[in-house]
């Protein structure tokens, strides 16, 4: 398989696209026509071939622009990157599975020579030859979590695990949904979610914490997770919210279709050997209206699952303001018909009938 | 005497309960203004917990030194403000030990304030107390320029730092000792809701 890169921005002129094989694999997050939250938790090991289910690390047609636009965030605001003191070895953990899966899974872009500590490592396509030794931050331009990290898409959270607890002492987070790791570093799994509602009632992060304190290394595990965003910015920060957040109120219904995205998280868990400590990728995938009723099922599906939704989980994703013109806009891709179960279209889904 | 019952919130806004004696174990005891009642409380219900104790007050304009000086603890001192004890403060955590008791009571902001400083100096959460009473204003970080607001009684309030409007959020972190506050009008420039007082 070789990918093409994209040549793209994530911020100011907007140049984001999806190929149409991109927009094919996308992981649309909704397996029927309504949301609520739940404890949505499968192994992180196969799913259909080509789809970002079937890689432990997926690497997509967006890589290089997507590390460069972490680039651009981390010059701007090097906070985005933080780990606590007691959080290195978590990090020579994360390292290492992150290279060891990309050498496997993407041999023609990535390699990895071990020969005892003494570790070389490729990445083609962004031009990184580095020779360096296990476990001797020395030997690396950053720390082992922020020197692997910017060569990975999605944010990191590692989660250190003690009191029966989880807590996030170290990330790497520069394409979030409005939260913030300078903030929130250094909290428990209740406090960093504790702004989320109607979740902590309904026990979703009590049964959640269980499920991923039990996570073990030959067991990854993965959900996934959604939210609405006004052109395809990866840095929808707290921080720079006075900066984007005039964009929010740009939709109208002529430019729905091209300036809203459905923003995406794959979110994948995995317990690291030396550290226990537990590895939290949460990789984002934009996709706007647009792209995404060209798939008749996605369209009729997001269409009554933005209709239905509880205002109070609207408010809290940040589109309350905007839904009256998404869903209308998308009422115009529901012809009714029925929609298979699952993810991915079916032999099953009607073709589109004409508005 | 001033104590507050907070609204019910989400999980990161702090709750004080009335400090519980841990007996004669070490003990660091801070109070600010009438939070000095709160120690005398404390000790009232048991003295003993002032046998190995460092009691520091802060009096912000009240009276009641003598009465806290007249509790016997090991170490008595008073200090003008909690900038003024930074070192002294620095130096009693420095030297706590695995059992060390940390009691903190006053305003929001000196317990926020006090937490932050024994956590970084790696004090266990488990090890600390706090009492509330006084003042309900809070310490605000920008979110945007991280810098800390003290004293904060309305909502929204200006960043005394970039000049942002921002609304008080209850999402508190320990580890800064304050809670977030927000551009209210990121998304609609110079629409600012009318300022309120804040609320337990």
């Amino acid at each position: 398989m070789t990918i093409r890169f994209n040549d793209e921005t994530f911020r100011d002129d907007y140049t984001f696209f999806n190929s149409p094989e991109a927009i094919a694999r996308f992981p649309f997050p909704f397996d029927r026509d309504d949301y609520m939250y739940s404890v949505n938790m499968e192994p992180h090991k196969t799913g259909p071939e080509g789809t970002p289910f079937n890689v432990r690390f997926d690497v997509d047609e967006h890589y290089v622009s997507e590390m460069r636009d972490r680039e651009i965030t981390l010059t701007e605001d090097p906070l985005r990157c933080q780990s606590l003191p007691h959080m290195e070895l978590a990090g020579w953990d994360l390292l290492e599975l992150i290279m060891r899966s990309k050498a496997e899974d993407y041999p023609e872009l990535f390699e990895l020579h071990c020969d005892g500590d003494r570790w070389h490592w490729i990445n083609r396509p962004l031009g990184i030859d580095q020779r360096f030794t296990f476990g001797d931050a020395t030997t690396l331009p950053y720390g082992p979590m922020e020197y692997i990290t910017r060569q990975a898409q999605g944010d990191f959270a590692v989660l250190d695990q003690r009191e029966d607890n989880l807590w996030m002492d170290a990330g790497m987070v520069t394409s979030q949904a409005d939260w913030s790791l300078d903030f929130d570093i250094g909290m428990n799994f209740f406090e960093w979610h504790a702004p989320v509602p109607k979740a902590h009632e309904m026990g979703i992060f009590q049964r959640a914490l269980k499920f991923l304190m039990q996570i073990n290394q030959d067991n990854p595990a993965r959900r996934l997770n959604w939210t609405m965003t006004v052109n395809p910015r990866l840095d929808t920060s707290p921080e720079n919210y006075h900066k984007w957040g005039p964009e929010k109120r740009t939709i109208t219904s002529e430019n729905v279709g091209q300036k809203q995205y459905l923003r995406v998280e794959l979110q994948t868990f995995w317990r690291l050997p030396r550290s226990n400590a537990l590895a939290f990728p949460i990789r984002c995938y934009l996709i706007n209206l647009e792209d995404l009723v060209s798939v008749p099922k996605w369209g009729r599906r997001l269409h009554r699952v933005l209709r239905d939704l509880p205002d109070e989980l609207a408010d809290y994703k940040g589109f309350a303001v905007n839904r009256p013109v998404i869903v209308d806009y998308l009422s115009q891709h529901d012809d009714g018909a029925a929609t298979s179960a699952g993810i991915y279209p079916t032999a099953d889904d009607a073709p589109r009938t004409p508005a | 005497m001033t104590q507050v019952t907070f609204s019910p919130s989400i999980k990161t806004r702090p709750v004080y309960a009335p400090l519980q004696s841990q007996g004669d174990a070490p003990a660091i005891l801070l109070c600010e203004g009438d939070g000095a009642l709160a120690i005398l409380d404390l000790a009232a219900r048991d003295a003993s917990v002032l046998g190995r104790a460092h009691l520091i007050h802060i009096p912000a304009g009240t009276a009641h030194g003598p009465r806290l000086r007249a509790l016997g603890a090991r170490m008595y001192h008073e200090a003008p403000s909690f900038e003024a004890l930074a070192a002294r403060y620095g130096k009693a955590l420095a030297d706590a030990t695995m059992s060390t008791r940390l009691y903190l009571a006053g305003t929001e902001g000196l317990i926020a304030k006090a937490t932050a400083a024994a956590l970084a100096a790696g004090l266990p959460h488990q090890a600390i107390q706090a009492e509330h009473r006084g003042s309900i204003a809070r310490r605000m970080q920008c979110v945007h320029c991280k810098g800390v607001t003290e004293e904060v009684t309305t909502d929204p309030f200006t960043c005394s730092h970039c000049g942002l409007t921002l609304f008080v959020r209850d999402h508190f972190s320990r580890r800064l000792g304050a809670f977030q506050g927000v551009c209210v009008d990121a998304e609609t420039p110079g629409d600012v809701p009318a300022t309120q007082e804040i609320r337990p």
